[in-house]
């Protein structure tokens, strides 16, 4: 069972690669940009058939390692 | 006074704190980070450097080792830790010292030596130096751009756990004066029994005239009092 796992900072946390980024792509003329937030992907895989029991799993390993949970915040997928 | 260096892989600051704590006559190990006991310590040291490149974030996997589980139950138990640098980055991820550790507020790697200020001096890491006193540090970090929620900054504030801040060579901690955009110029933080410091400075590079000054020789030389 396979899961994507988005880690973002909280909106209200300063995300200065992000604002790098995006003053760049305006730079390249991408004019009608509002906003970019810079964040981090993971691919994980479980050999778990139960869902519930995986994506459990997968909300623990966030929570103890993938995100810290002071700045920022995740989004668990099924894939 | 025994100490202890835990040395991760990308530790690189951990031979320049071990000559700190040998030249003050502290009788020091060092500590390989898959080791699963401690020797006996007064004192633990968790170094600078880019211990694991800084993977996922700076210090989140050192925060999980297996000495680190060592060095929470001896901090439990009112061990001295000190951590300097990325060895700050790691106790925030460990959660014994709350808060984290952002990007620099400029995205630069900084390295220069910068002012602080001695705020809180009645703690075993700081006797040996006047309240207020301004001190010439090295900093040498990317993320040390210091933030926490607003109840801890008010504890931070209320319960003196500030141990340093950003400063001009006046003393003012104003807003020039701070490098990198941490929270109120901080520079370093106690936890509540003030037994854990973590700081960004690095004292250990001053602990010889040759090199640089001997403004970091105190905060050694308080914890032998």
């Amino acid at each position: 069972m396979k899961f994507s796992v988005t880690v973002t900072l909280k909106e209200d946390v300063l995300d200065p690669q992000g604002k790098v980024v995006q003053n760049t792509l305006q730079n390249l003329g991408m004019d009608n940009l509002k906003s970019i937030r810079q964040g981090k992907y993971f691919e994980i895989e479980l050999n778990d058939n139960d869902q519930i029991k995986a994506e459990k799993k997968v909300n623990d390993m966030c929570k103890k390692l993938l995100a810290n949970l002071i700045i920022e915040d995740y989004k668990i997928t099924k894939i | 006074m025994n100490s202890s260096v835990i040395v991760f892989p990308g530790s690189n600051c951990d031979r320049d704190i071990a000559v700190a704590l040998e030249k003050l006559q502290f009788k020091n190990k060092m500590v390989w980070h898959k080791e699963t006991k401690l020797p006996k310590s007064d004192l633990i040291v968790i170094p600078g450097g880019f211990s694991y490149g800084d993977y996922l974030r700076s210090g989140a996997i050192a925060g999980k080792s297996l000495i680190v589980n060592e060095v929470i139950k001896a901090a439990n138990n009112g061990c001295l830790v000190l951590g300097i640098c990325n060895g700050f980055q790691i106790l925030t991820e460990t959660g014994l010292l709350k808060g984290v550790l952002l990007r620099n507020k400029n995205l630069k790697f900084i390295n220069k030596d910068v002012n602080i200020k001695v705020i809180n001096n009645d703690t075993k890491f700081s006797n040996k130096y006047k309240k207020d006193q301004v001190l010439k540090i090295n900093i040498a970090h990317n993320e040390g751009n210091y933030f926490t929620n607003f109840n801890h900054l008010k504890e931070l504030n209320n319960e003196n756990l500030i141990a340093f801040k950003y400063c001009n060579k006046n003393g003012d901690t104003n807003k020039e004066a701070n490098p990198n955009g941490s929270l109120e110029n901080i520079a370093g933080i106690f936890n509540t029994k003030k037994n854990i410091l973590g700081m960004m400075p690095h004292p250990e590079r001053m602990v010889d005239n040759l090199i640089s000054n001997t403004d970091g020789i105190n905060l050694f030389s308080s914890l032998l009092k």
